[in-house]
């Protein structure tokens, strides 16, 4: 008895079957939600698995990259919401950086009035829900535009009404193929005269001066080539006409897509403001002092010491905001945007019923948008960690 | 540090210079003054003078400016939702036993004696009851009123204190598990938080309006608002687990030994030292925590609940008062502006000053 209170008393002992009771109860209560799952789903008369994706879906969805239409599968579908998602969040994540670096300067400048619009910009935006931000840019701003008939008319090929926003859309013929190669090559070379002229001024500690037409010459290569290379293609317009009740021809940025983008990156905007503001003031005042006693120009001091030292502090809250900037895309459900919440888990759900699928799915696919966006930033972190000797 | 050229100059100059000192200043002078002139006319003219004031159907809303009248109409489904009106008096009992409840426990410091303290602590504790009872009725006479018919802002901080409240304790079990040396409790507790974190909270709105029936036996139904609020608190759990964890971190290494050479248990050392210093650190995150939260209870709008900004859109289908949805945003943003932004002044100030 009592060498089993002993046992009992072991710390490795109760380690263990702690672990062990846990384990149980998570495979019990998963075991109890399974299995209530299977007779549920036995009783409405679903099918479980992955079959139903190579069935008709019977629907057509509002805008779509590639090809979708009502005879399409579930796996189309899912490709093209994904894709829709995929899309609102990388344009509003390049404009959400941009107005944020801006916005994040502007409110550390000592200009008094432009510093007091940037924290009202600031606090403003992050106080109120992001939802409420995109109802009102959808259902205050969009909407009440003129209908296509009445729509507002710039230069007579961009058209603005409460379906979206009407513009010319290039449509290319000719070599596209020779006009890519040589476009690539033109960057190689730009890529390689960079290095070349980096490399001579760390090696010799100035600039190329003398043996000029080398140092002209390459970039002057460059221009040609991109140049000789458009001549290539023939550029027409498709411009966008009114037809009927609405436009035709042209491409068309539907106010859906709009309304998310613009309230999307404002909103992530002025969180990267203020990741940006906290990168800048972490710098020591010293290394500016520093900078500037060595005489760097005010442009190199923010090119050479500021950026490079705040980018240690900023990326990783950066990483954080594209994340959330990507979940936050599935706001879309709320103005019908057609991203994958709105059509894959709710109207693909709803016509299916295979709700634990399809919300596997979903899941996983944020969760691994999460994962390469994480990955992605580590890489770029890597560039700007702090090499020390 | 001396400035001795600035000092000499009196604020006119500093001010002249800071505007027009270089070419820069004077641009950005002229470009923010031509914004302030095309963004304060506009919004002052259709705020205050143009606004319609008084009257009391859209019909009276004449002027070109901002319709108040949407609010003096609203206002009530706009705080309650659907909530019977001769019932109101309940919600205004509850919010206001909230506010007095809330002040004493700020200032409990400079207030109480220790028994009024522990006076306090018996009332926070049975607050969620009485406010359970008064909300949803059904005793002493007072009528049932189910969760369908609540709404508004009443809705939205119910959702938020609740999703707040629940996630605090779980999500200090799921940090301590995290930490822990016991690596199936680690690792569960690491899946879980990740998963929680990796995915938007519609999901886990999805989840639990149309999985959570399916997990259930056959003829349970869980009311719509309870799946939300276990769907919230788990998903604010993941959040909260994240922010204790942080503060566990912060706490020097010498104190777990210590802990330890004193010989307390593990549990011991965890409510004895490490985690009442932890949680004092981690207070302005679990504000903002908070803050994220009111904001994102909004999303219970997509699932068919109408919470505060809801009822704006429920408003929209009156086709009465469809043009005037603006004024509800304005509305319901200017609310939100200012409990979040009192919310984030209050962490900021709790940052500032080490508490002990």
């Amino acid at each position: 008895m009592k060498s089993l209170l002993g046992i009992l008393n072991n710390t490795r002992v109760r380690s263990i079957g702690y672990q062990i009771i846990t384990f149980a109860l998570v495979i019990l209560f998963f075991g109890f939600i399974i299995n209530n799952a299977s007779s549920n789903l036995i009783e409405q008369g679903i099918a479980s698995g992955f079959g139903f994706l190579n069935s008709t879906t019977g629907f057509d969805i509002a805008s779509s990259l590639i090809h979708y239409d009502s005879s399409s599968t579930y796996l189309q579908l899912f490709k093209a919401a994904l894709l829709n998602t995929l899309i609102v969040s990388f344009i509003s994540i390049i404009f959400a950086t941009i107005i944020g670096f801006f916005v994040g300067i502007i409110r550390l400048s000592k200009h008094p009035i432009a510093s007091r619009i940037a924290t009202t910009y600031v606090e403003t935006l992050r106080n109120i829900p992001l939802l409420l931000q995109v109802f009102f840019w959808y259902f205050a701003v969009l909407q009440p535009l003129p209908s296509p008939r009445a729509s507002i008319n710039f230069f007579d090929f961009i058209f603005l009404n409460n379906r979206g926003l009407h513009l010319p859309s290039p449509e290319l013929s000719g070599q596209i193929g020779l006009f890519l190669l040589l476009l690539a090559g033109a960057a190689l070379l730009i890529l390689y005269w960079y290095r070349q002229a980096k490399k001579y001024r760390i090696s010799k500690g100035h600039n190329h001066k003398k043996t000029w037409w080398y140092w002209r010459l390459m970039p002057l290569l460059c221009v040609i080539i991109t140049i000789y290379s458009t001549t290539n293609i023939e550029i027409s317009w498709s411009l966008p006409a009114l037809a009927g009740f609405n436009f035709e021809g042209g491409g068309v940025i539907t106010p859906e897509f709009f309304a998310l983008f613009i309230a999307l990156s404002t909103y992530t905007g002025a969180y990267i403001a203020e990741n940006v503001r906290s990168g800048i003031q972490s710098i020591d005042k010293g290394q500016i002092e520093a900078a500037r006693a060595i005489g760097l120009s005010p442009f190199n001091i923010m090119r050479f010491i500021i950026i490079p030292n705040a980018m240690r502090v900023i990326i990783p809250p950066l990483t954080n905001q594209y994340l959330t900037l990507t979940k936050n895309s599935s706001l879309a459900a709320a103005i019908a945007y057609p991203d994958i919440v709105l059509v894959f888990a709710g109207t693909a759900l709803n016509q299916t019923g295979q709700a634990v699928e399809i919300l596997f799915m979903v899941m996983m696919v944020y969760l691994f948008i999460s994962l390469v966006i994480a990955l992605l930033m580590n890489i770029y972190n890597k560039r700007f960690l702090l090499v020390e000797r | 540090m001396k400035t001795p050229f600035i000092h000499n100059k009196n604020r006119y100059q500093q001010l002249y210079k800071a505007l027009f000192g270089s070419t820069i200043n004077t641009v950005l002078t002229i470009i923010s003054l031509y914004f302030l002139y095309l963004t304060i006319p506009p919004i002052i003219n259709w705020t205050i003078i143009e606004a319609n004031w008084l009257g009391s159907n859209a019909s009276d809303c004449t002027n070109d400016g901002a319709c108040w009248v949407y609010i003096s109409v609203w206002w009530q489904q706009l705080l309650f939702g659907q909530y019977p009106s001769e019932q109101i008096w309940r919600l205004v009992l509850c919010s206001g036993l909230f506010i007095v409840l809330l002040i004493a426990l700020i200032f409990h410091k400079h207030l109480c004696t220790p028994l009024q303290k522990r006076l306090l602590l018996i009332s926070t504790l049975f607050y969620p009851v009485i406010a359970f009872a008064l909300m949803y009725g059904g005793f002493l006479g007072l009528p049932i009123v189910e969760t369908r018919f609540w709404g508004g802002l009443f809705l939205t901080l119910v959702i938020a204190v609740v999703g707040i409240v629940t996630s605090f304790p779980l999500g200090l079990l799921l940090a301590l598990g995290r930490q822990s040396t016991l690596k199936i409790i680690r690792l569960f507790c690491i899946g879980f938080i990740e998963l929680w974190r990796g995915v938007p909270l519609i999901t886990v709105l999805f989840m639990a309006s149309v999985m959570f029936p399916l997990f259930m036996p056959q003829g349970v139904n869980v009311d719509s608002l309870l799946r939300v609020l276990v769907g919230v608190s788990l998903f604010a759990a993941a959040y909260m687990a994240e922010i204790i964890r942080g503060g566990l971190q912060a706490i020097p290494k010498g104190q777990y030994e210590a802990a330890k050479a004193t010989g307390l248990s593990y549990w011991q050392s965890m409510f004895i030292i490490i985690l009442p210093q932890a949680i004092t650190l981690v207070i302005p995150g679990i504000v903002s925590a908070f803050i994220s939260l009111i904001k994102e209870t909004t999303l219970v709008y997509i699932i068919g609940m109408f919470d505060f900004l809801g009822i704006v859109q429920f408003t929209a289908s009156n086709s009465e008062w469809i043009r005037y949805t603006k004024e509800g945003y304005i509305f319901v943003g200017l609310i939100f502006w200012v409990i979040c932004y009192s919310l984030s002044r209050y962490s900021r100030t709790l940052e500032k000053k080490p508490s002990h």
